[in-house]
């Protein structure tokens, strides 16, 4: 493949001057990225979360999605019932010990690369209810990758988390 | 709708000792509650009476729970706590009956409300409390294989049985290492 | 490694098909799981299998201060932590023997009036969604984003709120509080009219909600049923009208009731049930605001806490703070069951005090767990997607199910 003096990319088997549909136009403006860059950007910016409401967190994680904050704006508004084709697992809510063994299931059955976010104080390290019943943090099933604090967190807090995931994808390297 | 406690109070102590004498334990009234005490052994008898009584027509079972009164040196142990509401006559009362320690064992009010149905397991679950001829019973709230009754007294606030669920530390095939999630002792352990 | 489980189950018939559903679905309202018995998609039995968010309140209960507890009970029906926050204190408050100021009261009336409100929204728009009508849900959230800005601008928080204490509350309300929900009370009603007017004559969501999970209302009854649930199959039980607390009494109000008792009944009373408590809040409001010169707390320092501003002035009000919030204040024995009306139904908290400043034993009758023993008599003969409107219908919090 080499780039021609008309600014188009001639496919190999193409005789000069020949119109082909093949036949890709780059417009001035351009820009060349490598391949990582451009699958990072894809990835980070198409988060699919499955639905992982576990109790207080979800009302919040439903009230980000709706109309006033708008999750859609940072690409990750479409909420997946099944975890194969999901991204991110917001873990929204608290563990119990007798949730978690379906918690770490779902997070088996996603497709990697998978993340997680641990919303919110219980999920994070138990929060308020240090007893028999719950479980001490949702990184004792899962790897966590961003914890918002809070009980339960903010809309915005929510979205920040996202951000700070999109950064964190962005430097996870691709290959 | 103001109820006149007083009068359903001479009321239930006139019908229910003429029925059971002696095993009516107490009637009273206290921050503007009817408490009756019944003896264990006929609480199917005396929750049927209240259902049906013309008079009394507790037609709701809102809630069965029981007390451990072991922390204040009570005996006996376990207080049996049936609350009740009539939609007809808009009164409330509360009847209980006490189990001890040696014999776990109350006969179930299912067959009066089928409301006492998970009310009761729950209680069973929470307390261990076995209540006779119920349908199903079987822990609710905590895993079936859960040791214990938590909200005993001398059930401690963090568990007593260490981790319930434990993923494998290993890495599975084609994970990456950073993958592998941090195991962490409980605070109940240490 | 978790250990295989099998559910037991009688075998009547060789056909019936086994289906979980839960306790990860997005139509079960958090971590429900109900198994079900299905010949061909229609229900034989559904058994429901709970404690996937048991966080043993009623143990933190014993070894909180009677004040530590009120947020936990916040977190129980999420929804509308107003109005368990009201049942709490109003019961720790009866074992006291205490009584609130008339301000008081018509604050908390207003509050749990918003509280029911915001719960039956998320209802509205979580049961519209499942049944596949997605404006519905955006529609409501908008409505509840501004009741969420109430109770911000009152105490802090946007739901789980904390805001109710022992003979009072935590702050008192201010003017441009008050102006705030009369703004949003002026609004709400053409809203609500929106809501009707998508739903009422919408001929999907009818298809899906009329004749679909009836009960009737002696099953109801014999099932313990309450709210929505029980009026719904015409049985008038409403605890704020037949057995009233706080200034229900003295307001002008209806008890919504239809007879139905199918999943349509039960959308009609919580439709009108919002109407009811815009009425109640709009009487409240202007109660509280006749009343706006007197105090709101109750003069007593050993119980409530003082104006933190105050605190860092007067010695007196810092020691009183700093023994409030070290040790708490003690409750004579007593035992006590103090109910009030829910948006899920009657929530009752059962005290039992032994003199000390921590509850001996708190029980919490809620609603939704009761509400739930009725899903399987609603659910035996309609097909698995009437399952979703039935769970909806019901509307399970399961923070206050398992709790």
């Amino acid at each position: 493949m080499e780039l021609t003096k008309g600014g188009s990319i001639a496919i190999p088997g193409t005789k000069e001057g020949e119109t082909d549909y093949l036949t890709l136009q780059t417009p001035e403006n351009a820009l060349t990225k490598t391949l990582s860059d451009a699958i990072q950007y894809a990835r980070r910016n198409s988060i699919w979360p499955v639905m992982m409401g576990l109790s207080c967190c979800a009302i919040e994680m439903m009230a980000t999605a709706a109309a006033r904050f708008d999750l859609s704006r940072f690409g990750s508004e479409v909420f997946r019932p099944s975890p194969r084709q999901a991204d991110l697992m917001i873990v929204a809510g608290t563990v119990t010990k007798k949730m978690a063994p379906v918690v770490g299931r779902i997070y088996d059955k996603m497709a990697a690369p998978k993340w997680v976010i641990a919303m919110g104080a219980c999920s994070s390290c138990g929060g308020m209810y240090n007893v028999y019943s719950v479980l001490q943090g949702v990184d004792e099933i899962v790897p966590v990758d961003i914890y918002v604090p809070g009980c339960p967190p903010r809309p915005e807090a929510l979205i920040y988390g996202i951000m700070q995931l999109q950064k964190k994808i962005g430097r996870e390297p691709v290959f | 709708m103001a109820v006149d406690l007083e009068k359903l109070k001479e009321e239930l102590r006139n019908k229910m000792s003429e029925f059971f004498g002696e095993k009516i334990k107490d009637i009273t009234i206290s921050h503007d509650e009817l408490v009756m005490e019944v003896e264990k052994d006929i609480i199917v008898e005396v929750c049927m009476k209240l259902r049906d009584d013309p008079s009394f027509q507790f037609d709701l079972l809102s809630y069965v729970t029981a007390v451990d009164y072991s922390a204040l040196g009570r005996e006996p142990r376990y207080g049996v706590i049936y609350q009740l509401y009539s939609v007809q006559k808009t009164h409330r009362m509360r009847v209980k009956a006490y189990v001890t320690e040696d014999d776990l064992i109350i006969d179930t009010v299912y067959s009066v409300w089928k409301t006492a149905d998970w009310l009761e397991r729950e209680t069973y679950d929470m307390f261990g409390i076995i209540f006779r001829n119920h349908p199903d019973l079987r822990r609710i709230l905590m895993p079936e294989d859960w040791e214990g009754h938590p909200l005993r007294k001398d059930f401690p606030l963090g568990g007593v049985k260490s981790f319930y669920f434990k993923r494998s530390t290993e890495p599975r095939a084609g994970e990456p290492k950073n993958l592998v999630p941090r195991i962490r002792e409980q605070l109940s352990d240490i | 490694m978790a250990t295989k489980r099998t559910i037991e189950m009688p075998v009547e018939s060789i056909e019936s098909m086994t289906l979980n559903m839960g306790p990860q679905h997005p139509s079960t309202h958090g971590v429900l799981r109900v198994v079900l018995h299905l010949d061909g998609e229609v229900v034989e039995r559904a058994i429901c299998h709970l404690g996937y968010l048991h966080r043993a309140k009623e143990k933190h209960a014993e070894h909180k201060t009677y004040h530590q507890f009120i947020p936990y009970t916040d977190r129980m029906d999420y929804l509308a932590p107003m109005s368990n926050n009201t049942g709490y204190v109003m019961a720790v408050e009866k074992a006291l023997g205490l009584e609130v100021t008339q301000r008081c009261v018509y604050l908390r009336t207003l509050l749990c009036e918003l509280a029911r409100i915001s719960g039956h929204l998320l209802w509205l728009g979580t049961g519209a969604l499942e049944l596949g009508a997605m404006t519905v849900f955006l529609w409501s959230f908008t409505q509840r984003e501004k009741i969420y800005d109430i109770f911000e601008w009152i105490c802090g928080a946007r739901f789980t709120v904390s805001y109710m204490r022992v003979g009072g509350m935590s702050r008192e309300d201010y003017p441009e509080w008050r102006r705030m929900v009369r703004e949003f009370l002026d609004q709400y009603m053409a809203a609500h009219r929106e809501f009707e007017t998508m739903l009422n004559g919408n001929e999907i969501f009818l298809s899906r909600v009329v004749d679909v999970g009836t009960i009737n209302g002696k099953d109801a009854l014999q099932l313990g049923l309450t709210g929505p649930a029980l009026r719904g199959s015409g049985i008038n039980y409403d605890a704020r009208k037949h057995t009233p607390y706080l200034a229900y009494e003295e307001f002008d109000w209806e008890v919504a009731v239809e007879d139905r008792g199918d999943c349509m009944a039960r959308y009609l009373v919580r439709m009108k049930e919002m109407e009811e408590s815009w009425k109640i809040a709009c009487q409240a409001l202007e109660a509280l605001e006749k009343t706006q010169n007197e105090r709101c707390n109750i003069d007593n320092p050993k119980i409530i806490f003082p104006p933190k501003e105050n605190v860092k002035r007067s010695m007196e009000d810092l020691i009183h703070h700093f023994l409030l919030a070290s040790e708490g204040f003690k409750v004579p024995p007593a035992e006590v069951y103090q109910a009030i009306e829910g948006p899920k139904g009657e929530l009752g908290f059962f005290l039992v005090s032994d003199g000390g400043p921590k509850a001996y034993r708190l029980g919490v009758r809620s609603p939704s767990f009761i509400n739930l023993q009725g899903l399987e008599k609603m659910s035996i003969g309609y097909t698995i997607s009437d399952v979703v409107a039935i769970i909806a219908s019901l509307d399970p919090v399961m923070g206050e199910v398992d709790r």
